[in-house]
């Protein structure tokens, strides 16, 4: 697969990632050398593997249905830099 | 050209466990901004989700009632965008072994059964919330909400009209709440629905460039947002125009859908197996656990009506429209099995409409089954005519006389008179004193007779049993 500028400056757009032109190249050399070491790993025969989920063969312990958290409102918002009727603040965001 | 509508609907039905689905913070409705938002709903740095088993056995729950496969292992992964009502810049969700697979619902359409084909349905959880207004041009942010678990219901593009579509939502919303695993409380947002639209020739298999229209969240705005929608892009089309593949939002006071957002600048939700959550194991005991729990279903309900009280598809789909309301039924029929016709009418006519009337739930009926059974017995005895026992039903509605319907027949002078003694003496009377319509009657005239039984009612105050009158004013007319 053969990468161009203007994929990588599509891929840093929708990861909300700000490049100029210089560093465009400079990603493009690297993702491809990334996209090398895939292909060469796609030649091994994977067909009899089962896909693996997660790095430990251990299944995921599950929690009772119970309210086990108070409300520590005060405490959480108490490192937040702005709050207002309880609410956290954040810049405005409306598409 | 004659165009053919294609759905496929994506319905959000939140689960209505006590805890959030990988914390232990409350889920109930209407508290406070942020007094249900813990350290794991917030995303702080080093926190781990811990997975809901209560969330989990819904989903199965929901599986085994729609006949679906149910996965082990399932997994979880992680769906990315940003947006400050997800703090973790993620929202844990399934992509690849989704806890249910596959599966039908049967609807009734225009009198007839249609299977829709289901594709999948996932545990995920949901966002905060914005509020935009008010802040001084900042926006404020409440995560009582995030984190609280959804299953996300997604069918195939079985549909073929806006009335399908909602037959289809209307039938999942009572199966949600039949097997006890959401409320089903569309104000709250319990159960929210997208539909995917799009149009193709009629005859022609290729499925047409689809928008997907969000959060629909009434069953009337979603059939008129997808006839909306249809008649949009038919007129594209017939314009020699294409349809742009985009998700659109509807807007109920101008009964118009428009563009959210365009496929070309689409988030790329890079999804991946979430490290943080192990692979799910649903062993077959505990499937075979949660089985042996379900409620009998609102299908096998509805074919034990027909083939145990010879009650129409129509009356038995009425009558399991909610657990509730066939579980009512039950209890009525019970105590009069032969009647169950009897019983189907009351409870779809009287007590469906005085409910819809005053806005309340069958759960919270004033009438309740005994009462009613009792008032049935007294229509089936012949002690009281039909027409009484809508003025006893009042009166029980009305909660007079402890509701003890005897009593009320008994205080009403209701009582029918069923003597047929007594009847032949009124008829007697009414003929002396209607010689002309007598004569009126054996000329020919056979409108006379009406006339005649309505001056028998009358004179009994309505009370006599009108099959009774009906023979013996026939008995004596024609000695």
């Amino acid at each position: 697969m053969t990468l161009s500028v203007s994929d990588v400056k599509r891929i840093a757009d929708l990861a909300y990632i700000e490049i100029d032109d210089n560093e465009a190249k400079e990603t493009l050399t690297q993702l491809s050398g990334i996209f090398n070491l895939i292909e060469s790993m796609q030649a091994v025969d994977t067909s009899t593997v089962e896909p693996m989920s997660h790095a430990q063969s251990v299944v995921q312990r599950l929690r009772e249905d119970e309210v086990t958290e108070t409300d520590q409102r005060e405490l959480y918002q108490s490192i937040a830099p702005q709050v207002e009727a309880g609410l956290y603040l954040v810049p405005q965001v409306i598409e | 050209m004659q165009w053919e509508i294609v759905i496929g609907l994506e319905v959000h039905a939140q689960l209505s466990t006590h805890s959030k689905i990988f914390s232990g913070a409350s889920t109930a409705y209407g508290a406070p901004p942020n007094t249900q938002a813990c350290v794991i709903d917030l995303a702080l740095p080093g926190v781990l989700p811990v997975l809901n088993k209560g969330a989990v056995e819904r989903a199965i729950k929901f599986g085994l009632s729609v006949g679906a496969k149910i996965n082990s292992p399932s997994i979880f992964a992680r769906k990315n965008y940003f947006y400050p009502d997800l703090p973790k810049g993620y929202q844990i969700s399934q992509y690849e072994l989704p806890v249910v697979q596959g599966g039908t619902i049967t609807i009734q359409i225009d009198g007839a059964e249609k299977t829709i084909h289901l594709t999948r349905a996932h545990l995920e959880e949901d966002a905060g919330k914005s509020l935009h207004e008010d802040f001084h041009g900042m926006s404020g942010i409440d995560l009582n909400r995030a984190g609280t678990p959804l299953l996300e219901i997604v069918s195939e593009p079985d549909m073929r009209s806006s009335a399908e579509a909602v037959s289809y939502a209307k039938t999942l919303h009572a199966l949600v709440r039949w097997i006890g695993i959401c409320d089903g409380n569309m104000q709250e947002g319990s159960f929210r629905c997208d539909a995917n639209v799009s149009v193709r020739p009629r005859g022609t298999e290729k499925l047409g460039t689809r928008c997907e229209i969000k959060n629909l969240n009434s069953f009337r705005f979603l059939e008129k947002a997808i006839d909306y929608e249809a008649r949009r892009q038919i007129e594209i089309l017939e314009d020699g125009g294409a349809i742009r593949q985009e998700t659109r939002l509807y807007d109920a006071n101008k009964d118009e859908t428009r563009t959210m957002r365009t496929k070309e600048d689409a988030n790329d939700y890079r999804y991946f197996p979430d490290p943080d959550l192990l692979p799910v194991e649903i062993s077959a005991s505990w499937i075979e656990q949660v089985k042996s729990a379900l409620p009998e279903l609102p299908q096998a309900r509805r074919d034990r009506y027909v083939a145990e009280f010879g009650l129409s598809a129509y009356d038995a789909a009425v009558l399991t429209a909610s657990r509730e309301t066939a579980d009512y039924f039950e209890a009525v029929v019970k105590q009069l099995p032969a009647q169950a016709k009897l019983c189907a009418n009351w409870i779809m006519g009287d007590i469906n409409g005085q409910l819809n009337k005053e806005g309340i739930d069958i759960s919270a009926c004033p009438v309740n089954p005994p009462q009613l059974a009792a008032l049935l017995t007294r229509i089936g005895d012949g002690t009281i005519s039909g027409k009484a026992a809508k003025t006893v039903f009042e009166s029980l509605w009305n909660g007079e006389l402890d509701k003890n319907v005897d009593a009320i027949i008994a205080a009403k002078g209701l009582k029918q008179i069923s003597d047929d003694s007594a009847i032949e003496k009124i008829v007697d009377q009414v003929l002396a004193a209607n010689a002309q319509q007598v004569a009126d009657y054996r000329a020919g005239k056979e409108k006379a007779f009406n006339s005649l039984v309505g001056q028998i009612m009358k004179a009994t105050q309505g009370k006599a049993n009108p099959a009774q009158v009906n023979a013996i004013l026939k008995k004596k007319l024609d000695e």
